[in-house]
């Protein structure tokens, strides 16, 4: 590789890690405000700057200037590297999502692997602050979390292998290039693609599975004993988390950058487009997560397990076996 | 007592699917988002917003809103208040002090505050002072929201009451036929 390749790669990992990541996080945190509001008959923040956008930028601040309370009762090591430990997953696993037409910052072939892998280690960021704060809300949040999360790995994960089926492909990049050409994989894979939603809300601890932190129960969960910017990392976590996850959502079942009945011209015009198509239906889905979050009550701890175990993975086996016996039959 | 036991209600196979009512309540929910949305950019005929606008729009209070304590005038611009120090002599929080000072032989009126001065760090806006005020002199207004930087702008002077107070039509004009 050329130097000059290597700075490229650089930059565009710093534009999409430190500049494009965070900045969508904070539009979503002004959004969910909004949103939210809107939904209830309020207005939200409309104040700072125009329509409240320059909100983020003011509780940007208040975290900087809020005092980094350690307390004396914590395990230090784990306590200061667990919020690190659970936003560094979740900016790696956005790597290799293909975010225009063959642009992706980690172009591997194992890409949907790579993604499952990567974001199985969040939970340890989660589950390690919980345990490392030495307090029984944070403990309770920690080990629902990686309960949680665990049980849910495997119907997110159980629910894509029809796509590897369908497509023939681990390569995003391709994934997408055979929506392209065959249509959108959610015509195909309807009840797979519901299953995907579901696992990934519980995978990123939105509601209605936000059993982690659930405020009426456990105060706030795993970040009870958090404060200031160290809290604010678990917050962006699980921001990230939510764009990946919509990310993942649009480059498996809706296409990625492709668009519809409109093909997309060569050279850069086209990749510009096919970007803004990828964000502007990663922006639906994100809009999903909060209006979602916005509508449903949370789960109760056994009721979210039984969901877990007893139908999303016993459905996810069945739409495999199905998928598995179409592609036989049209295959010869 | 004893125990009693509740019949779950049986649940059809769409309720158990739980996917209808979920997007029924989306439906719900994005109903009163654009709702509200729409009354944000026509928010003279609002409908679903509940949100008061609070520095640009306030509440209009009843008359008898007890606000903070201001002196009035009749229609001929003349100060009502005689200084008996009624008022100042009712209040429970001591938060008015009157100075009073004699008119000279030619007015009606034998005396009038020279200085009236009301501390709204003090004030209770119990109203006391109005009830027994027998002159009709001082009300409690409609301005309850004081905000000031400097702790001495909480103490009210006799043209600060005057100006809060205005003119209130007096039926009798007491003074004129004194």
């Amino acid at each position: 590789m050329l130097f000059v390749d290597i700075l490229w790669k650089l930059l565009e990992i710093v534009l999409v890690a430190a500049v494009a990541l965070p900045t969508t996080a904070a539009l979503l945190v002004w959004a969910e405000r909004r949103v939210s509001a809107f939904m209830q008959d309020r207005l939200g923040p409309n104040r700072v700057g125009p329509a409240g956008l320059l909100q983020p930028i003011a509780d940007l601040l208040k975290f900087i200037f809020k005092e980094d309370v350690v307390p004396g009762h914590v395990n230090k090591a784990i306590y200061i590297l667990a919020p690190a430990l659970s936003l560094v997953p979740a900016l790696l696993a956005f790597a290799v999502v293909p975010y225009a037409r063959d642009m992706a910052i980690l172009d591997v072939n194992v890409g949907i692997l790579y993604v499952f892998s990567v974001s199985s280690i969040a939970v340890y960021g989660i589950t390690l602050g919980g345990w490392a704060s030495n307090s029984k809300y944070s403990l309770l949040g920690g080990v629902r979390a990686s309960a949680q999360m665990i049980s849910y790995e495997l119907a997110l994960g159980l629910s894509v292998v029809p796509v590897l089926l369908v497509t023939g492909e681990t390569h995003l990049g391709r994934i997408v290039e055979w929506q392209a050409a065959n249509g959108w994989l959610v015509l195909y894979l309807f009840p797979a693609w519901i299953i995907f939603l579901v696992s990934s809300y519980a995978e990123t601890n939105r509601l209605p599975f936000d059993c982690p932190e659930a405020e009426t129960e456990l105060v706030a969960g795993y970040h009870t004993e958090y404060s200031s910017m160290k809290f604010a990392l678990f917050f962006l976590a699980e921001y990230i988390h939510m764009i990946t996850a919509s990310a993942l959502t649009v480059t498996l079942f809706f296409g990625g950058w492709h668009v519809p009945f409109f093909t997309l011209p060569e050279g850069g015009w086209g990749t510009t487009l096919s970007c803004l198509a990828f964000c502007a239906k990663t922006g639906f889905f994100l809009f999903l997560f909060i209006w979602v979050r916005w509508t449903l009550p949370r789960f109760r701890y056994d009721q979210l397990m039984n969901l877990g175990w007893k139908i999303l993975l016993p459905a996810s086996l069945g739409i495999i076996m199905l998928t598995a016996g179409g592609v036989a039959l049209l295959a010869d | 007592m004893g125990t009693r036991i509740v019949k779950r209600p049986k649940l059809s196979f769409m309720e158990r699917i739980y996917l209808g009512p979920v997007v029924k309540g989306l439906g719900m929910t994005i109903g009163h988002f654009f709702g509200t949305l729409r009354d944000v950019f026509n928010w003279k005929n609002k409908k679903t917003a509940i949100t008061m606008q609070y520095p640009e729009e306030r509440w209009d209070f009843k008359d008898n809103f007890r606000g903070a304590p201001a002196l009035v005038m009749d229609q001929e611009q003349r100060g009502k208040c005689v200084a008996c120090q009624i008022c100042e002599f009712v209040c429970p929080p001591k938060a008015i002090t009157i100075w009073p000072t004699e008119f000279d032989e030619t007015n009606s009126v034998e005396k009038y505050p020279d200085r009236f001065e009301i501390d709204m760090l003090r004030c209770i806006y119990c109203g006391f002072c109005e009830e027994a005020c027998p002159e009709e002199a001082i009300f409690l207004v409609k301005e309850a929201e004081l905000v000031h930087a400097d702790k001495r702008d909480f103490i009210h002077d006799k043209e600060k009451l005057y100006e809060m107070g205005g003119i209130r039509n007096d039926r009798i004009m007491k003074w004129k036929n004194k």
